[in-house]
């Protein structure tokens, strides 16, 4: 899916090539910054001209971040909650979107134009009532008023739709119908397996969303051996006009492991991306 | 911004169903069990807190006191209020700063990048996307230190060649250029690479045979890049809308110093900011509710009048 078709028959110009260095480079360069000044001090950052090259302060800031907050436990945090709902995207999306595919049921076509509809009602804007909610059912300050509500959403249900329908044969699932298998052992033995790269690259989506997630961990959390990475680096900022290289390292330190996820599944995240667009 | 892939509503196809061969309860509810988990939970958590913000702004609310109806004083008051109108000016400023160029950077990448020879691909493409896998708060950490007034790398570049420092935090439009180009950073690889899938799907003879015709790379892109993008345009033009309206997280950063309003004249608050800081910090639950009835309104407005014209641009003709 991912192989590049041709624009025209002639050679590539260099200017395309500077067009697309100067983006890699935008992309890349707060990143770089980020760990200079995580590497040197509040001093280098505030100094003109800049240092370009890192420092040798890193793991002295990087132990200022740990005993400024419960650094280790917000990732561990950040991890369980962004884990949970990945995996639980990836299984309970396939599993409507299952339904949706290849099951025949009473008002099928309307409740999936339903799910698809849910899509763009902005509910982001109820955060008041959505605080309510979760303050009467006692989860405010837990991680499950994170995690619960991500578990499942509209956009991974017509993605695994789309991914099951096409990749997913009638034929092979009658066969299992016949030899007795009840729809979930269909859908866990035969189908799930099958379609099990989409469902990774959707928990891997629900994974990035999950882990970058501000507004509403913001909201709900109150103790810091709660926070998430997000909130732990918006502690530390409190404390940015004391020092400066102690919110970058704290943000480098944050960042960190979603770039070595990517490195390891970048490639797989960009051909998800790209075969869940339009086509024509 | 909440912005996911792509969904298209159009061409769904007629699923084969699997024939149950005994269909007892368990295998009849089946379906409806496998589908629940979704509608249950967009029920308690989204639904029903959006019908139950409606109610809740029709009254004085306090969360740990007295709940008095007020019919629309609510709306009433905030009609009045400078702060929202301030919030809604900013909001719709720094949305249109943030989208207007970002899908425009996407469609010239995309086209760059939609050529066969083209050497490195795929480390372009995956270039793009580590500012999506970054955290949008070490983003703000980081931009807000590029930009700053008196040390920024901005402000020093400026400076080498004759030009005043900018302070990009306390302005207004400075701010707004600010958070716009964190938003921007951010988002336009992933524009980028929705764009580069569409563009993927247009079959190579149709740029041959405009090649042999004549067309230049301009003309390519205008008369077969563009109108074959138009599905996805309109996708984008309408998702970043809902989600550039509703821009939170990097106003809150910009401004450590007055946080929850973006600056001691509130500068770059936005409306979602002007909620939170209503219905978390003065605790005024009815008015924040008031408020997110408002934008409500202004997303939904603007996401369908934007689809509305959006399908309407036809493509350029010569």
């Amino acid at each position: 899916m991912s192989m590049t078709r041709p624009r025209s028959g002639d050679r590539v110009r260099w200017w395309t090539y500077a067009l697309l260095a100067l983006a890699a480079f935008a992309c890349l360069f707060p990143l770089y910054w980020m760990f200079i000044v995580a590497t040197t001090d509040t001093a280098t950052a505030t100094t003109l001209p800049p240092e370009i090259v890192p420092g040798g302060n890193f793991f002295h800031l990087a132990g200022l971040v740990f005993s400024t907050v419960p650094f280790v436990r917000s990732v561990v945090n950040s991890l369980v909650v962004a884990g949970t709902i990945g995996v639980g995207q990836a299984v309970l999306c396939a599993l409507a979107g299952f339904a949706f595919a290849k099951l025949r049921f009473r008002g099928r076509d309307a409740l999936f134009l339903l799910v698809v509809l849910t899509m763009t009602v902005p509910t982001q804007l109820a955060i008041v009532p959505q605080y309510m909610i979760t303050s009467w059912l006692g989860w405010v300050d837990t991680l499950q008023a994170l995690i619960v509500p991500g578990l499942a959403n509209a956009f991974g249900i017509f993605w695994m739709r789309q991914h099951i329908s096409s990749t997913i044969s009638d034929e092979i699932l009658q066969a299992a119908r016949i030899d007795g298998a009840s729809t979930w052992q269909i859908f866990w033995r035969v189908a799930f397996p099958l379609v099990r790269p989409a469902a990774f690259v959707l928990g891997l989506l629900g994974f990035v969303t999950a882990w970058n997630d501000f507004l509403w961990p913001f909201v709900v959390l109150k103790s810091p051996e709660m926070y998430t990475v997000q909130i732990a680096i918006k502690a530390l900022q409190n404390s940015f006009n004391i020092d400066l290289g102690l919110a970058m390292s704290g943000s480098f330190l944050a960042t960190l492991p979603l770039l070595v996820l990517f490195v390891f599944v970048g490639r797989r995240m960009v051909a998800g991306i790209m075969d869940g667009a339009f086509k024509g | 911004m909440t912005t996911s892939i792509t969904p298209t509503t159009a061409g769904l196809p007629p699923a084969p169903p699997v024939e149950a061969a005994r269909r007892g309860f368990t295998e009849i509810i089946a379906p409806y069990a496998y589908i629940a988990p979704f509608f249950l939970l967009f029920a308690v958590f989204g639904l029903i807190p959006l019908l139950f913000t409606f109610y809740v702004a029709l009254f004085d609310w306090n969360p740990i006191g007295e709940h008095v109806f007020v019919g629309l004083d609510n709306f009433d008051r905030l009609l009045g209020d400078v702060r929202f109108w301030n919030a809604a000016r900013n909001t719709v400023s720094i949305w249109l700063l943030s989208t207007v160029p970002q899908l425009l950077v996407a469609l010239l990448l995309a086209h760059l990048l939609n050529h066969v020879r083209l050497r490195l691909a795929v480390f372009f493409r995956m270039t793009m996307l580590v500012p999506y896998v970054t955290s949008v708060a070490a983003t703000a950490i980081v931009f807000v230190q590029m930009f700053d007034r008196d040390y920024g790398l901005l402000n020093w570049l400026l400076g080498l060649v004759g030009f005043e420092h900018i302070d990009f935090t306390q302005s207004v439009t400075g701010s707004h250029v600010l958070i716009a180009v964190m938003v921007t950073w951010r988002w336009f690889g992933y524009t980028t690479l929705l764009y580069l899938a569409s563009l993927q799907a247009v079959p190579r003879a149709i740029y041959e045979a405009a090649a042999v015709d004549g067309a230049g790379n301009v003309r390519q892109f205008l008369h077969i890049s563009l109108p074959a993008l138009r599905p996805v345009i309109v996708f984008t033009i309408v998702t970043s809308t809902i989600g550039g309206l509703q821009i939170f997280t990097e106003a809150l950063l910009v401004n450590r110093g007055a946080a929850n309003t973006c600056g001691p004249i509130r500068q770059c608050q936005t409306l979602t900011l002007f909620l939170f800081e209503q219905g978390f910090i003065q605790f005024k639950f009815g008015y924040a509710a008031a408020i997110g009835v408002a934008l409500f309104v202004m997303v939904v407005g603007f996401a369908g009048l934007n689809y509305f014209l959006s399908t309407r641009i036809r493509p350029v003709k010569g």
